[in-house]
């Protein structure tokens, strides 16, 4: 049960059945990064998935556009509380990129360009809940917000979504990743609101 | 939950305000609590910002500048007085921290209210007696938008950089790559970058092609284009 606040009576209420607890819409695209946005270019990029077994299944740019592709129109929720609805990205599913992969495990690390990592269970980028997305809004992906590539798990919060994606690493247990090690939430639903641990 | 000790201006936009949190369990330099408000009809808004204060003391800073459109800001710069209840979620953010176990010397680069948490770094380097050398390059509009002014009027290891208006001797305008360059500690230096994501986005971008090693470089983007 929270008091209420002396004189405050707040602008617009955003009665969006749409939006998560504690989130508010936003127009603009913010950005949450904890360092200097890396520059990825393209002509070197690659994405590894790794398995217990040390097998990698490997891409590399040019494989990735000749994948098969998929519109995904979603809402998107970050942690620190803004949430955009109806965004249109571009990408491809990560259960093509695991169509070949076998892994008994049932949790992932996803790497990213820069060092960064956060965690996920296999089971959340799965069945059609997560992408490999390189266009926003029918443009390519700004470095700012994750370009070239960055993962699109969008029914977690968006730190999930790690930017200038790399690679995927299959782990036995839920280990957390450096948003997680640094507090926010080892799963992160943003209808739960599972901000921080 | 928090009650409002004093406030006092910083600048003709932005406040201190200083809340006593009888329970607080402490904090380190750079981390921020999330203040959350709420309307007579059970509305909520809920933002971030970082303490000025750091150390067991129970007695929190914040600065806060007000953003004219904004919905929260406003009414802590405008409508907030001592007496008041603040609900108070924190302490949060274990990365963009400064503890004296670290050894580098360090280069804090500032934009505006940006400034906050890099203050409570200044404030807790001081008091902890670290030989580590530990500087601040502050970019803000006008002298008088500097926030903690007399505080850091005392110290030697800061250079403004204003971007509207100052002294007849200062250069004005934007930072650039070149001005950037002249100003921050050697690559090598561990570097706390804080402001509007843009001033955020520039600084960090520059400092990597400047040569400074992109993990030594820890950024807390406030908002904004
Ligand atoms: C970790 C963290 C720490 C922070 N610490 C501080 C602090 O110490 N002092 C402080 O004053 N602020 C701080 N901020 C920013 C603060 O959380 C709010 O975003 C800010 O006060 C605006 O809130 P508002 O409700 O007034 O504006 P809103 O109603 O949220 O926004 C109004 C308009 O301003 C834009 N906007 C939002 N934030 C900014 C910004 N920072 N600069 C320019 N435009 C913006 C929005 O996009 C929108 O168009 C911090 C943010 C983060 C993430």
């Amino acid at each position: 049960m929270s008091i209420f606040t002396r004189g405050f009576s707040g602008r617009g209420r955003d009665n969006n059945p749409a939006l998560p607890p504690g989130q508010y819409l936003t127009e603009d695209f913010p950005v949450l990064s904890a360092g200097p946005t890396p520059n990825v270019d393209t002509d070197t990029w690659e994405f590894t998935i790794t398995t217990e077994t040390g097998k990698v299944h490997r891409w590399n740019w040019e494989q990735l556009m000749a994948l098969p592709t998929e519109d995904i129109h979603t809402d998107i929720h970050c942690v620190t509380r803004w949430s955009k609805l109806g965004t249109t990205w571009r990408g491809v599913s990560l259960d093509t990129l695991f169509a070949d992969v076998e892994t008994e495990y049932d949790y992932v690390m996803e790497h990213s360009y820069g060092g960064y990592t956060t965690n996920a269970p296999y089971e959340d980028l799965r069945d059609g809940k997560a992408w490999i997305a390189h266009t926003f809004e029918g443009e390519p992906l700004d470095p700012e917000h994750g370009g070239p590539a960055r993962l699109l798990v969008p029914h977690l919060y968006f730190w999930k979504s790690a930017k200038w994606i790399r690679g995927l690493t299959m782990m036995a247990e839920d280990d957390p990743g450096f948003w997680e090690q640094n507090g926010y939430h080892i799963y992160g639903d943003p209808w739960q609101e599972q901000r921080y641990w | 939950m928090g009650t409002v000790a004093s406030t006092s201006a910083e600048t003709p936009s932005g406040r201190s305000i200083w809340i006593d949190v009888p329970d607080w369990a402490g904090n380190i330099a750079g981390q921020h609590v999330d203040v959350r408000l709420t309307a007579p009809d059970g509305y909520q808004a809920t933002r971030s910002y970082s303490l000025a204060s750091s150390g067991p003391s129970p007695r929190l800073q914040l600065a806060v500048d007000k953003l004219p459109d904004g919905e929260v800001s406003p009414y802590l710069v405008d409508d907030l007085r001592a007496g008041d209840m603040l609900e108070l979620r924190g302490p949060l953010g274990g990365w963009f921290v400064w503890s004296p176990s670290v050894e580098q010397p360090v280069q804090l680069i500032a934009g505006g209210s940006g400034v906050v948490p890099l203050v409570a770094m200044i404030r807790a380097h001081a008091a902890s007696g670290s030989t580590a050398p530990m500087q601040l390059l502050y970019s803000v509009r006008t002298p008088d938008d500097r926030f903690f002014a007399d505080e850091l009027e005392k110290l030697d290891n800061i250079t403004y950089a204003y971007t509207r208006s100052g002294p007849p001797d200062a250069t004005i305008g934007r930072l650039t790559k070149e001005r950037l360059a002249a100003a921050v500690l050697p690559v090598g230096s561990a570097v706390f970058v804080c402001g509007p994501t843009g001033f955020v986005e520039a600084v960090a971008s520059w400092l990597v092609d400047l040569g400074h090693d992109a993990s030594l470089i820890k950024t807390e983007r406030f908002g904004g284009a």
